[in-house]
């Protein structure tokens, strides 16, 4: 007959767990797996909870006097835009971006015909097209810049006990929101080298984004040893000088063609 | 009709700062309760207490207004413990030779009219079930007297402190197995 682990009796103990059932029939015909429980018990009996002070009923108007002058006065919520938690605007902003990124270049496909013929055979885009691929290289390198910034500060974490990530949790949920929305713009726009990354960042900032509030040292270093096995923080770099570099020559360019226009 | 905490908070939100009155009166003695349990002494539970209503006060900007106050605050005040026992831990112990000879603070054996004999091995299971308890560490602690003393479910205790069930599950056993093994010799004398 095999026997209830020290786990399942815990489990058995506490009226925890979904096997209750299970250990409880085999309790009931088991002399050595109740003598355990009856150990497990014993043990635990000892462990009795602290007698806690007793305190007034003007307990709490005595807490409140405490704390009262130490509370600074709240701005009246005036605004509807101030109730929205500040973290969601970041991933409106992206919304708004690539909405405007993507409506765009949908009215520029239904130009007129006589357009399409006066465009046809020249591989430039329109002045509205290059300012629109301007502003999403701004937002997709500001992206990285927030991303590489949330990587780095995991990466460098060292706490000797469990360390309390959910700021970094909470950053890594907003920006795989962000970077859904980007990926998919840089698909529409046909750049493979973002779009490769910002694929792989998802999958990392997902991943980040469904651990636990709070890491164990070893779990730290799981993730860690993830991020650096991956070689995604290089890659972020590279792309991210890449995008900076694109987007300062665009604007340069973009200047330039405005002069030669003016003269 | 009294106010319902969810209308306070909207009151405090909205620049009514003395109608955080209302919600540190309803939750103070859980607070404390809590607190207590978790740091087993009672000026620590009362900085635990002030600490959580001034942390939930300056963070109620962020409190999700579906959620239930109550829990919230359960949570801080958790996080506060939390922070408190880990830097417990992390500094030597300067607690006077005299304090820790003194009778601990805890429930003694229920006995009526116990005998010298009794009262003295009861004295002897507090302060090994006290020093026990050190060997925990903050998060097998916090996981232990949210399911032994408090009578919190594996699923509760998972939620108060947002980690995985299993992880919740593993900290309560981790922290038996260890209570056991360090008062092992006691069962012998009972």
């Amino acid at each position: 007959m095999k026997h209830l682990s020290d786990d399942q009796l815990l489990l058995d103990h506490y009226d925890d767990g979904d096997d209750i059932e299970v250990a409880d029939r085999h309790l009931t015909s088991c002399a050595e797996c109740r003598s355990r429980l009856a150990a497990i018990e014993e043990g635990l009996k000892l462990v009795v909870a602290p007698s806690i002070p007793e305190r007034g009923p003007d307990y709490g108007s005595e807490v409140w006097n405490r704390i009262r002058a130490e509370l600074p006065e709240l701005t009246p919520r005036q605004h509807w835009w101030l109730a929205i938690p500040r973290w969601t605007w970041a991933g409106a902003v992206a919304v708004l971006l690539v909405g405007v990124f993507l409506l765009g270049r949908y009215s520029s496909q239904k130009q007129s015909p006589i357009n399409e013929a006066t465009n046809a055979g020249t591989t430039t885009a329109s002045p509205a097209q290059q300012v629109r691929e301007r502003v999403l290289l701004l937002a997709v390198g500001d992206h990285l810049d927030r991303t590489q910034m949330l990587l780095m500060e995991l990466s460098h974490a060292s706490e000797p006990g469990e360390i309390d990530i959910s700021g970094q949790r909470q950053r890594a949920v907003e920006l795989a929101n962000a970077n859904r929305l980007y990926r998919t713009t840089a698909q529409n726009v046909g750049d493979p080298s973002i779009v490769t990354l910002l694929d792989e960042l998802e999958r990392v900032l997902l991943q980040l984004g469904h651990q636990p509030s709070r890491l164990t040292a070893r779990d730290l270093k799981r993730i860690q040893d993830s991020i650096q096995s991956q070689g995604i923080l290089f890659k972020v770099r590279v792309v991210r000088v890449n995008v900076r570099k694109e987007s300062a020559q665009r604007s340069r360019t973009a200047s330039s063609q405005k002069r030669g226009q003016t003269t | 009709m009294e106010m319902d905490d969810a209308a306070a908070v909207a009151r405090v939100r909205s620049g009514d700062k003395d109608t955080f009155r209302l919600l540190v009166e309803r939750h103070s003695q859980t607070i404390f309760r809590l607190a207590f349990r978790m740091m087993e002494n009672e000026q620590d539970a009362e900085e635990v207490v002030q600490e959580t209503f001034l942390r939930a006060y300056r963070a109620l900007d962020g409190f999700e207004s579906r959620a239930n106050f109550g829990t919230w605050i359960y949570r801080i005040a958790l996080n506060r413990c939390y922070d408190l026992l880990a830097q417990r831990k992390s500094r030597p112990t300067t607690q006077p030779q005299e304090d820790r000879d003194a009778p601990p603070a805890v429930d003694q054996i229920p006995t009526k009219n116990p005998s010298p004999e009794r009262s003295l091995l009861s004295q002897e299971i507090e302060v090994r079930v006290r020093s026990a308890m050190e060997q925990l560490t903050t998060g097998e602690r916090i996981a232990f007297v949210l399911r032994h003393y408090e009578g919190r479910s594996i699923e509760e205790i998972a939620r108060a402190l947002n980690v995985r069930p299993g992880l919740a599950k593993n900290r309560v056993h981790r922290a038996v197995k260890k209570l056991r093994q360090e008062l092992q010799p006691l069962r012998t004398f009972r």
